[in-house]
Order: structure tokens, then C-alpha cells, then sequence
């Protein structure tokens, strides 16, 4: 009986907002659309003024990276097509915000890549040649041969290996972030994942954390359209990834991802923010995936070639940040030095797939290293399992392309 | 106590009702990929039960990432076959809720790697669901993809995940290895009302295998629980499934010019496992030798082994089982690091030879 409710007496301990009610049924459906960031447009014309604050310095080595590249990747693709490399992925048309982002970054930032990421690997100074013997698998690649093509990483640049499945960057970089602040450290966890990784419940978990547990984390989209062949509206409804962000309580910033300028500035506010209000961050860029999702994928099956030219003539992030440099007066823009750029690019490449071939495969002995701090005992057995059959059979292994032989 | 024992061993064995109809004799033999054969597997079922429907990432529109679905979405349209958004969690989740409703999802992964993130769902939902709910609750829905090395592909595209899911009780595990194991078990396996987990293997894709008169037949289902002697033999009994029946084969064939005849098995079924076949080759060649590609610590091999030992065929053995089995590593991809990581017919040989040591 003490426990049945007195109508009469109602209690005064619920604190009320009256402003918090309505009184008729109204769902929401259409937020407003989030508005991309923009400083240049399709031809390069300065508009944003403000932002008109890169060095020069600055924005040449930008360009000559992304001319890089492109470059690279043209080889690097029809490499695999001749058998050289077993796989890869290109990354044209997105350069502008991998490049341009990295260079906002500051060098002890930890980057938490994709794999379509050259750009931020480069700008901090992985060499050709590195990209090349890891694609190769030979004895000089700096991940021992362990892993498939572009799953470089490097812990010098701190940038994490790549990765595989999907999205598992996102929440490992909520986790880095949140060492960064508990540290106080003045590093940011910048992650870097697609549109369609974004429907990864990884996705969802990573975003929660980092702004309930106050992470220093900037999440990066890369909305490139297209998720092998999935088109962005087949793989979600509502306004593209940005929109999904506020309603985590994140900060977010939509930004034309083919505009440098834009990229640049939104990535280098964004990173003050961080480090000032020790929150996570979010921004996605709108731009596109002029090539195929990777050698094993042929992308006029579900796109049309109109719409692949219509990006790659009419929006393409090099071609804007060139007519930029060129109008500003930026850069001497002649024929004869461009294209020497891009054939010494193109020389540096082959020669280092001649190079990588020529090279020795890993050692056998690297089969069985870093499964565990140390080679454990069974390991040690199957080694000299694995020693006695190479040895039985010599003239069925090419023993003489192993580094340090049997 | 000892026929009491006996009961309780085999009283775990689900009853699993199998079609095995007649088959027609108006087929001939044919020959074909086993891509193709479970193109044609899943092509009839969608055809013969409109429950039945596919769904994972590419499966539609691209025709599947390796092929396997092709044609099936212009055939059926998007209702039946549904390219999802990239999240094996969400889509599995999906799935066997769909199987709980009484729809028949066949859910592909681009790769059984990649349902890692997936496997509260296979386990938790979709396996238990049925005792746990007193019966009330079937999830017919089967799970397939690739498994196993593919070849350049690296540590999180290589693990062999027979053993995981064989050691699950509630779920049916199968690994097909021709043309006829892939249509006809995966026929059997879009009927079977529990859920299964069908393991299949990129490399045996481009194989081409004659499918037989009987498989031919589209109301033909093979026998879940029942392996396959592909060669008889009274020396040595090697055991393997999938990929690793070729190259036992392979092996089979070199020993005969000396004068060594194995029995291959096939198993096909990973769970239930054919105890009976298996024990009644051990009777007759008292050697054995397993082959997987997985790691060999709580694999497949290991459970033969036990079974071999349980099951009354101990005292038949002539020699201690051998194991063939991958290296264990996650593995590398490096090609003359890859090529060292898996079993091939050299491997077996060896093990053959080495079983039969002391027997001349």
C-alpha cells in the first residue's frame, strides 16, 4: 500500500521544459542540405578570397605530387595488366584530398588510411620505390612480403598499415584519439574511409565514442561516388555521410573535395579545433573516382563513359588547381617542363619495377618471424619441417631467388 | 555402460531430412565450371521456391564479385537477388531475420573472411535459434562464400574457417569440392530447414568437372551427412575436402605407378561428419592420412583423429595418423613465401610414404 499512487499529490521532483513539447504530429524528414566548402571553382577563378593562404612553395610541391601520382598510378596499373604486380588500386581523381589534407596535417599526427591513400603516404615521404618493392613482395619491402599490394604502412611517417576489411580503422582511431587527449598531446588521429565503409556498423560505433569520450579525432569521408559498383544511392538515403554527423553532437564540414584550396583550409581549421576543444571532428569530401575501384573491377559494366568524362575534363581536382596556379601567376606553366615531369616520373617507376623484379624474394625464415614476439617452439619445428621438404625437393623451388637461400 | 556410452554419442546426431529422389535418366553428363554449377544451383532454387532469395554485396547488378551470381539479377530482378551496402553485420542480421519470418535468404560473402564481423549473427542468431526456442524458431538459411587460400591474397583473405564453424552444434557445415558436390549439396542445402554454412573455394571456381547424369537432374539433392570415396583404395585412406581432394587425388595418382593404392575420401560434410564412412576405410587400409588447408591446432584433422580413436576403429590402425596440414601463420604474400604455406601433392605423398614406413 505505500507504494500505490496518490493522484491527488502529484510529486514537484520532475523538473519540466516546457519548451521541449509540440502538440501535433510533425516527423522530420528533410534536414537542409549541408553546403560543400568551396574556394576555387570548375576553372580555377579564385572566389573565397579569405582563403587565398597557402605558400606558393607550398602549392608547387602539391602539384607536382599529384602530377606524381597520376602518373604512378597509370604505370602501377598497367603494370598489374602486364603481369608485372598482381594488384592495385589507383586513386585518380582524389588526390586533391589526400595531398592536400596531409599538408594541412602536421608530421606527428597519426593517419588511419583506407587504401586509397597515396597521396598522404607520399606527401610525408614514402618513395616510389618503397610503393613499388611492396607491391612486388620482394626482400627489400619494408612489411617483408606479409602483405598484398597498397597495404603499405609505415610507423616512421605514423601512418597505420592498411588494412583490409573495412572501416576498422574508423573506431581504432577513436581509440588513438582518446590516448592523444588523456596525454594531452598535441596530435590528432586523422581517419580516412569511404562513402560505402560508412555503412559499416564499425562506422556508427567509432563516431559515438569519439565524441562521448571527447577523442581527438578527425574523420575523414572520401565520397567518391562509388563503392565498387554500388552507387551512392543505392548505399544510403538522407543528405550523404555530413548529414549523418551532427546527430552524434560532431562538428562537421562538407568540403569540395576536387578543391584544394578548400581542402587545405577546412583540414587545417579543422585540426586547430581538435587540439582547442579536445572534440572529434568530421568532414567529408565530395569528389570522384575517375578510375576503376582496382585492377580486378572494369567500371564502364555500370557507369557510363559520359559521366566519367564529364568529372574527369569538367571537375578534375588537377586541372583546377593548375588553372588556379596559372592564373595567379603561381607557376610557369610550359609544355616542355611539365612533360619532362611526368617522363622522368614515369622513367623513376619503371626503372624501379625493373629494379624490384630483379630482387630476391623474402627469406624463408621471414615465414615464420613476428607470428608472436618470438619464434615459438612449434614454429621452430614446422621451420625445420619446412627446411627438410625444400631441401628433399631443391629442383621443384626456385631456392636461388630466396634471400639467404635455404 | 558401454553400449550405454554408444547411445549417447550418436544420440546428438540431428535428423536431418534429405530428398534423395530417383534421379532421371533423360540426362547426359556435361561440362562445366564450378562457378557455373552453383550459378545453376542457386538459379533453380530462386526458380522452384519464390521464399527463396540472394543477397550480399555485388551480387546483383555487377553479377557477383567472382561471377558466381551472374545473370541472376536480370533473371529474378531486385526483389530476389539484393545488392546490399557494405556491412556483413547488417546484412547477415538481416538475413536471418528474414529466416526467422520463413523467407529463404541465401547470403553470400564476398569472402568467408570478411563474416568475421558477421558470426554473432551465423552463431547466436541463426544457429541456436532453433533450440533455443523450443523449436518454435527455424532459420532455413544458407550461408556461402568463399573460404580458404585464393592465392596473393594475404592473411585476411586466406583463413580456412571449416574448423570454426564445424564445432558449432545447430549448424550444417558443407564443402563442396566438383561440380556435382557444389550444385547438388547446394540444392540440398537452400531445401534443408536448419542453417547452413557452405564453404567454397575461388581457385575450384574455374575448375571444370563433368556434372554427372543424376546431378543434372534439378530435383536431385545430395545427402547431407554423406561423404564421397572419389578412388578406392586398401593401403592408405586419405581424408580431405575442398581443395585438398585434388591434390590427394594428385597424390593418389603418383603413388599408384608405385605400386600404393589410397582411398580418397571427399568428406563433403564437415558437420555432421560421415563417421561411418570414414571408420569403415580405416578398417580396411589401417593407415591414415588427413588433409586441410587450415591450421592444425583444434582443426578438422584433429577431430578425425578423435573420432578414429572413439569410434572403434583404433584397434585397426597399423600406424599413427598423419596430418597434412597449412603452415601456422597468417599468411603471407609474398609468392615463394605463400607457396610454402599451403599442403600440396608433395606434402601428401609424404605423408603417405611416411604412414606406410615399417609396412614393406
Amino acid at each position: 500500500m505505500k507504494h500505490f499512487m496518490r493522484f491527488s499529490k502529484i510529486s514537484k521532483a520532475f523538473k519540466e521544459v516546457p519548451s521541449q513539447y509540440v502538440y501535433q504530429i510533425n516527423p522530420i524528414q528533410n534536414f537542409e542540405q549541408i553546403k560543400q566548402f568551396r574556394v576555387i571553382d570548375l576553372e580555377g577563378n579564385l572566389i573565397a578570397k579569405e582563403y587565398n593562404n597557402i605558400p606558393k612553395e607550398t602549392l608547387n610541391q602539391i602539384f607536382d605530387l599529384m602530377l606524381t601520382i597520376e602518373e604512378m598510378d597509370n604505370i602501377l596499373y598497367m603494370s598489374q595488366r602486364q603481369g608485372k604486380i598482381s594488384f592495385y588500386m589507383t586513386s585518380f581523381g582524389e588526390t586533391a584530398t589526400t595531398v592536400g589534407t596531409t599538408a594541412a596535417l602536421q608530421p606527428q599526427d597519426f593517419i588511419f588510411p583506407q587504401y586509397r591513400e597515396q597521396g598522404s603516404f607520399m606527401w610525408r615521404g614514402f618513395t616510389i620505390e618503397q610503393i613499388v618493392n611492396q607491391c612486388i613482395g620482394n626482400h627489400l619491402d619494408g612489411g617483408k612480403g606479409r602483405q598484398m599490394p597498397v597495404h603499405y604502412g609505415s610507423k616512421d611517417l605514423n601512418i597505420v598499415t592498411v588494412s583490409s576489411p573495412l572501416t576498422t580503422q574508423v573506431p581504432q582511431a577513436s581509440g588513438a584519439g582518446y590516448g592523444f587527449r588523456v596525454n594531452g598531446e598535441n596530435k590528432i588521429a586523422a581517419t580516412w574511409f569511404g562513402e560505402g565503409a560508412a555503412s559499416e556498423g564499425d562506422f556508427h560505433s567509432a563516431m559515438n565514442f569519439a565524441q562521448t569520450l571527447k577523442c581527438q579525432t578527425l574523420f575523414l569521408c572520401r565520397n567518391n561516388h562509388y563503392a565498387i559498383s554500388t552507387p551512392t544511392d543505392d548505399q544510403f538515403k538522407g543528405d550523404t555521410i555530413a548529414g549523418k554527423a551532427p546527430a552524434y553532437g560532431m562538428r562537421t564540414l562538407k568540403i569540395d573535395g576536387n578543391d584544394l584550396l578548400a581542402v587545405y583550409n577546412g583540414v587545417k581549421y579543422a585540426r586547430e579545433e581538435i587540439i582547442k576543444n579536445k572534440e572529434p571532428f568530421f568532414i567529408e569530401f565530395i569528389t570522384y573516382r575517375i578510375g576503376d575501384h582496382s585492377t580486378s573491377d572494369h567500371s564502364v559494366l555500370y557507369r557510363s563513359q559520359e559521366e566519367i568524362d564529364s568529372w574527369k575534363s569538367g571537375n578534375n581536382p588537377i586541372n583546377r588547381l593548375g588553372l588556379f596556379l596559372k592564373k595567379q601567376g603561381l607557376r610557369q606553366f610550359n609544355d616542355e617542363h611539365d612533360n619532362q615531369i611526368r617522363k622522368d616520373v614515369k622513367n623513376r617507376v619503371i626503372a624501379a619495377l625493373k629494379h624490384g623484379s630483379e630482387q630476391q624474394s623474402p627469406s624463408i625464415h621471414d615465414l615464420f618471424t613476428d607470428v608472436y614476439d618470438e619464434v615459438l617452439p612449434h614454429l621452430q619445428d614446422q621451420y625445420t619441417q619446412l627446411r627438410e621438404h625444400l631441401t628433399k625437393y631443391k629442383d621443384q623451388y626456385p631456392i636461388n631467388k630466396f634471400k639467404g637461400g635455404l | 555402460m558401454y553400449k550405454h556410452l554408444l547411445k549417447l554419442r550418436y544420440a546428438y546426431q540431428p535428423s536431418i531430412k534429405f530428398t534423395h529422389v530417383q534421379p532421371s535418366t533423360q540426362y547426359t553428363p556435361i561440362k562445366m565450371t564450378v562457378r557455373e554449377a552453383i550459378n545453376l544451383a542457386m538459379d533453380e532454387e530462386l526458380a522452384h521456391d519464390p521464399n527463396v532469395f540472394l543477397l550480399g554485396e555485388e551480387v546483383g547488378q555487377y553479377q557477383g564479385a567472382y561471377k558466381v551470381s551472374k545473370g541472376l539479377f536480370q533473371k529474378y530482378g531486385g526483389d530476389r537477388v539484393i545488392d546490399t551496402p557494405i556491412t556483413e553485420a547488417g546484412f547477415t542480421g538481416i538475413a536471418v531475420g528474414a529466416a526467422l519470418y520463413g523467407l529463404k535468404p541465401i547470403v553470400e560473402f564476398m569472402t568467408w573472411n570478411f563474416a568475421m564481423q558477421a558470426i554473432d549473427h551465423i552463431i547466436n542468431s541463426a544457429a541456436k535459434a532453433h533450440y533455443m526456442s523450443a523449436g518454435d524458431q527455424k532459420a532455413s538459411i544458407v550461408f556461402r562464400g568463399i573460404n580458404g587460400a585464393t592465392a596473393y591474397v594475404a592473411a585476411q583473405h586466406s583463413q580456412c574457417f571449416a574448423s570454426w564453424y564445424s564445432n558449432v552444434p545447430g549448424l550444417v557445415v558443407l564443402a563442396p569440392f566438383d561440380c556435382d558436390d557444389a550444385k547438388s549439396l547446394l540444392k540440398a542445402a537452400v531445401r534443408n530447414p536448419n542453417p547452413v554454412v557452405f564453404l567454397e573455394n575461388e581457385i575450384l571456381y574455374s575448375e571444370s568437372f563433368e556434372l554427372s547424369a543424376e546431378a543434372r537432374d534439378p530435383n536431385y539433392l545430395a545427402p547431407i551427412g554423406k561423404a564421397k570415396i572419389m578412388r578406392q583404395g586398401d593401403h592408405v585412406t586419405i581424408v580431405a575436402f575442398s581443395k585438398m581432394v585434388q591434390y590427394s587425388l594428385g597424390a593418389a595418382e603418383q603413388l599408384f605407378k608405385e605400386g600404393i593404392n589410397c582411398e580418397v575420401i571427399n568428406l563433403r560434410s564437415l558437420r555432421p561428419l560421415d563417421r561411418e564412412t570414414i571408420l569403415e576405410s580405416v578398417k580396411k587400409t589401417g593407415r591414415v592420412v588427413c588433409v586441410e588447408e587450415g591450421w592444425p591446432q583444434s582443426g578438422i584433422s584433429a577431430e578425425i583423429t578423435a573420432l578414429i580413436m572413439e569410434g572403434g576403429a583404433f584397434k585397426y590402425l597399423d600406424a599413427p595418423i598423419q596430418r597434412v596440414t597449412g603452415v601456422e601463420i597468417p599468411t603471407p604474400y609474398a609468392f615463394n613465401l605463400e607457396a610454402m604455406t599451403f599442403p600440396k601433392t608433395e606434402q601428401i605423398v609424404d605423408a603417405v610414404l611416411n604412414v606406410l614406413k615399417g609396412a614393406r
